[in-house]
């Protein structure tokens, strides 16, 4: 039992200084009838060279972004991680210590969520974060009740252009509270249609959530959005799947969004079946009050040091209990680390050219793929590195002949929206980043020539 | 036993650290790209009003830089790997190293959420095989993985009590919680719409079970619980407790936050709980990384089973398939799966240790913070007589009279070397000081331990002013936190000088 490190002569010593003759005793207070008497039914235990071998087994049963050409995108990105950063998350003073409680001798934690808030703020263009959420779809879902919360109406005004995960997310969290959601259809063009929007708007709206660039890649109109929340009374929530997109794209917050939540994983953090993730929000200043979540501010010691400590506690439920903004405390600490430490090495050059590189080659295979005969992109907004192809087979019988192949090719859009989205049946979500070579792309439109 | 409160305050290696925005200098690059090897896009199809160049403000370092500023913070945190973490209610176990060599090995790390199941039955098997462990060692017949924390997990589960009520006619209004429960379980209740009253606690320091059946109404939706509760103490009235709720229709949720002292020993299902979350990242070993991530799974029985978030994981003739056509769930909880890195860790443990090991955490969690008990509370006296499991919760009454709080305490223990235990919680115990060692501790390290919190109380009695001036030792000293919340700075500005 290589992770206890009492041996028998501790374990009969500290049973003596307890008054107990055996373990077992030391459960007296567990009603007889509820306390097992056997072992559980479970495989014994394992080494770690039977545990690899395992292991190896499960990851043999996947493809991957490691053994695949890979288009998926979809909310999950696979861009690359510098070497630094896992190296740098191993060290144990980071993952095996808890939420920052004790200021004095949590200072690397504390500095580093104070980092990341400032470069959320940068990012987004606003002027408040907090040391993360769960993820993008649990993060919009608090957003939207922080939105609720300050404007005391009922209606949430969402584009169906939000991740589809995302939107089903938010009906979960607000069922049994106040809020009424009204979906608003996208146009031709790919963006949420603005006219719809305004009308679903006035009067009355708590918010309106546009994601840009949105689900089917588009950038969206977010200053129109925005004007017209602000012409209803409203806030607007912008949402961003693919934070790469605002090294080369203005934060929504200087497009008018009061409030900026989305998915950080594309800093430094392994696609890993859906998560862990980062969840990551920014507000404008008059609504840090209202934000959901640990926040970290600056702070002195009696002989004038700077240090950091956990700030602004009574919005939380530690204090507030039923009446806190969220019930969130646990978060993803770590991931923030993570994007913190990918953003610090990429720094002010390196992003902006990382996103121009993703948009040069998604538009690259853009054009490429738009040449195949049977593949039509239908829509005309521009993108960021993701874009939608309709094609002329069924894309799930197309991703399994491009499996076969060695790739692992978009979303099928059909499954996801339903037949509520008939213009959607044969939509086909690429997704194409900084690893993607233009081997790779060309191998894709080669074998989709193929395959149509 | 006393620190020599001469030496300097930082250690010679110890370098105070600037922010990443004020190290470095303009155009210095941390990263590199291959060239590009397609045709540059034409930016002008892009508004210009939408675009932007590269983002004043951010950091310009290199590699180099990254990684010194990053390990110098590192090393002012303290953490698990460097010893005792007696954060009670946290279980700061130690995270076993194959956990993290697994969570990375590339056909897992390196799976997309949103691929075809038949191309990620890899991924769906850790799901279905944790979920399978979970059942057995909770005997719970079913389990969502989706939560990303504990908290998370309480309101997905009253979500669950919810639907079912509303199945049932109506939703009811109120859930009950005891007073000594964490701050997570009234607002996540608040989060699915309900109104929460208070159970007190009586003289043992369990649920008062006259109070409870008194509030027990058919407007009640359910109890949260904690077992053991927040006091260490396990609920002695358990049967009677859930009786007296399903009696009235309600469901009993259990926060399954102290898990660590019955993993193996006893199991929530048995009891008749209808709902439960762990925290993966207490008694299952994933690291707490600083502030998560966690993974906060739930467990339910039968009746609950419907409402579970989708997609769910089944198996159906060898193959693992998503179940999203579940027309009475409550829906989606997070972006994809959860924390599945998480799942990956969890399982590891689970098979690491066997059915001997798991049932060998309890009893050496249990006994390891009986044993601190034992030889504590003569000067740090307990709050209630109980006989409690894999918590400690003392007090710091002797100290009170002579000016020495449980704070002083919590700060004097970082010169001895060690991070505080929970303190100021649960809140029904006045100066609480929440232990729990977990069973991770040597009996060498728990008695240094000891030794420091008697010298404290000795140090109250010699020298209080010491102790209220404490820490003297740390990289800085007690932070003024209400002057940080008075005006705030929450992110980087330059200074202008």
């Amino acid at each position: 039992m290589r992770f206890f490190p009492q041996g028998d002569a501790d374990v009969a010593a500290m049973l003596d200084a307890v008054g107990a003759a055996s373990p077992a005793d030391l459960f007296s207070t567990i009603p007889a009838k509820f306390r097992k008497t056997g072992l559980l039914d479970l495989p014994p235990a394992a080494s770690e060279i039977e545990l690899r071998r395992e292991y190896a087994g499960y990851a043999k049963r996947n493809a991957s972004a490691g053994s695949h050409a890979f288009f998926l995108g979809a909310g999950a990105y696979n861009h690359d991680i510098p070497a630094a950063v896992p190296q740098l998350l191993n060290r144990s003073e980071f993952y095996t210590s808890y939420t920052p409680y004790q200021p004095e001798i949590s200072q690397g934690t504390l500095q580093a969520i104070f980092e990341y808030q400032s470069l959320i703020c940068l990012l987004t263009e606003l002027d408040v974060s907090n040391a993360s959420l769960y993820d993008g779809a649990s993060g919009l879902a608090e957003a939207v009740i922080m939105a609720h919360r300050v404007t005391r109406k009922a209606r949430i005004v969402v584009s169906s252009a939000v991740h589809p995960h995302y939107v089903r997310a938010i009906r979960t969290y607000v069922r049994n509270l106040d809020i009424e959601l009204v979906v608003v259809p996208f146009g031709q063009d790919g963006r949420t249609d603005p006219s719809a929007l305004a009308a679903a708007m006035a009067p009355g709206a708590a918010a309106v959530v546009v994601q840009s660039p949105n689900f089917l890649g588009a950038i969206e109109d977010v200053e129109g959005a925005s004007a017209a929340a602000k012409a209803a009374g409203a806030l607007t929530i912008a949402v961003v799947t693919e934070a790469v997109s605002l090294g080369f794209l203005r934060g929504p917050g200087a497009l008018g969004a009061d409030i900026v939540v989305g998915e950080g994983q594309s800093f430094g953090v392994p696609l890993s079946f859906g998560g862990p993730y980062l969840g990551f929000i920014a507000a404008r200043e008059s609504l840090t009050r209202q934000l959901p979540g640990r926040i970290v501010g600056e702070a002195k010691d009696a002989e004038g040091r700077r240090g950091f400590v956990l700030t602004l506690a009574t919005r939380e439920q530690h204090i507030r209990r039923e009446r806190a903004t969220s019930n969130i405390c646990t978060n993803q600490g770590l991931l923030a680390l993570a994007a913190t430490i990918h953003l610090s090495l990429l720094g002010r050059d390196g992003l902006h050219r990382l996103a121009l590189q993703n948009h040069h080659k998604a538009s690259y295979a853009a054009t490429r793929l738009a040449s195949v005969k049977g593949c039509r992109l239908p829509f005309k907004a521009p993108f960021f590195n993701e874009f939608v192809v309709e094609l002329a087979a069924d894309p799930h019988e197309v991703n399994r002949s491009l499996l076969k192949r060695g790739i692992v090719g978009g979303l099928a859009l059909g499954r996801l929206y339903g037949p509520a989205e008939p213009r959607l049946e044969r939509c086909w979500l690429v997704a194409v980043t900084e690893m993607n070579t233009r081997e790779e792309i060309d191998r894709l439109a080669d074998a989709l020539e193929g395959s149509l | 036993m006393s620190v020599e409160l001469k030496a300097p305050r930082r250690a010679g290696v110890l370098r105070e650290e600037p922010t990443i925005f004020e190290v470095g200098s303009r155009g210095r690059v941390g990263h590199s790209l291959p060239p590009l090897d397609v045709p540059e896009a034409d930016l002008s199809k892009i508004p210009e009003s939408v675009r932007r160049g590269p983002i004043d403000g951010m950091p310009e370092v290199s590699e180099v830089d990254v990684v010194r500023h990053f390990v110098r913070i590192s090393r002012l945190n303290y953490a698990v790997d460097l010893g005792l973490y007696p954060l009670g209610s946290c279980t700061m176990k130690y995270n076993p190293k194959i956990n993290e060599e697994l969570a990375r090995v590339e056909g897992l790390a390196r799976a997309h959420p949103m691929q075809d199941p038949e191309t990620v039955q890899g991924c769906l098997r850790v799901i279905w095989e944790l979920e399978k462990s979970l059942r057995q060692i909770t005997g719970m017949p079913r389990f969502t993985l989706q939560p990303a924390a504990g908290a998370h997990g309480e309101m997905v589960g009253i979500l669950m009590v919810r639907a079912h009520h509303v199945k049932s006619g109506r939703p009811r209004s109120t859930i009950l919680v005891p007073d000594s429960a964490h701050g997570t379980n009234p607002a996540s209740a608040a989060m699915a719409g309900y109104k929460v009253e208070q159970i007190p606690t009586n003289a043992r320091g369990c649920i008062d079970l006259g109070a409870l059946r008194a509030k027990m109404t058919e407007d009640v939706a359910g109890l949260m619980l904690t077992n053991p509760n927040t006091l260490g103490i396990f609920e002695e009235e358990i049967e009677g407790i859930v009786a007296s709720v399903h009696e009235k229709g309600g469901l009993v949720y259990m926060d399954g936050a102290n898990m660590n002292a019955l993993v193996g020993v006893a199991r929530p299902g048995d009891m008749g709980i209808d709902v439960l979350h762990l925290n993966l990242h207490k008694t299952f070993s994933t690291p707490h990384g600083g502030g998560g991530p966690g993974s906060g799974p739930v467990g339910v029985s039968k009746v609950l089973e419907p409402y579970l978030p989708t997609p769910l994981v089944e198996e159906s003739s060898g193959r693992l398939v998503l179940a999203e056509n579940r027309p009475d769930s409550i829906g989606r909880v997070s972006s994809f799966f959860g924390n599945f890195g998480m799942h990956v860790r969890a399982l590891a443990y689970i098979r690491s240790l066997g059915p001997d090991g798991l049932r060998m955490v309890a009893e050496r969690a249990v006994l390891n913070a009986n044993y601190i008990r034992a030889k504590l509370k003569d000067v740090y006296p307990v709050a209630f007589e109980t006989p409690s499991l894999h918590e400690a919760i003392l007090s710091d009454k002797l100290l009170e009279p002579k000016g020495v709080r449980t704070l002083d305490v919590a700060k004097r223990l970082l010169d001895y070397g060690f991070h505080p235990p929970t303190i100021y919680f649960p809140l029904v115990v006045h100066g609480a000081i929440m232990i729990e060692p977990t069973e991770t501790e040597s009996k060498a390290e728990i008695d240094a331990f000891i030794d420091a919190m008697r010298a404290i109380a000795a140090e109250a009695e010699s020298d209080p002013e010491m102790v209220r001036k404490a820490p003297h030792t740390t990289p800085i000293g007690r932070l003024d936190e209400a002057e940080a919340a008075r005006r705030p700075r929450l992110r980087f500005t330059p200074r202008e000088d």
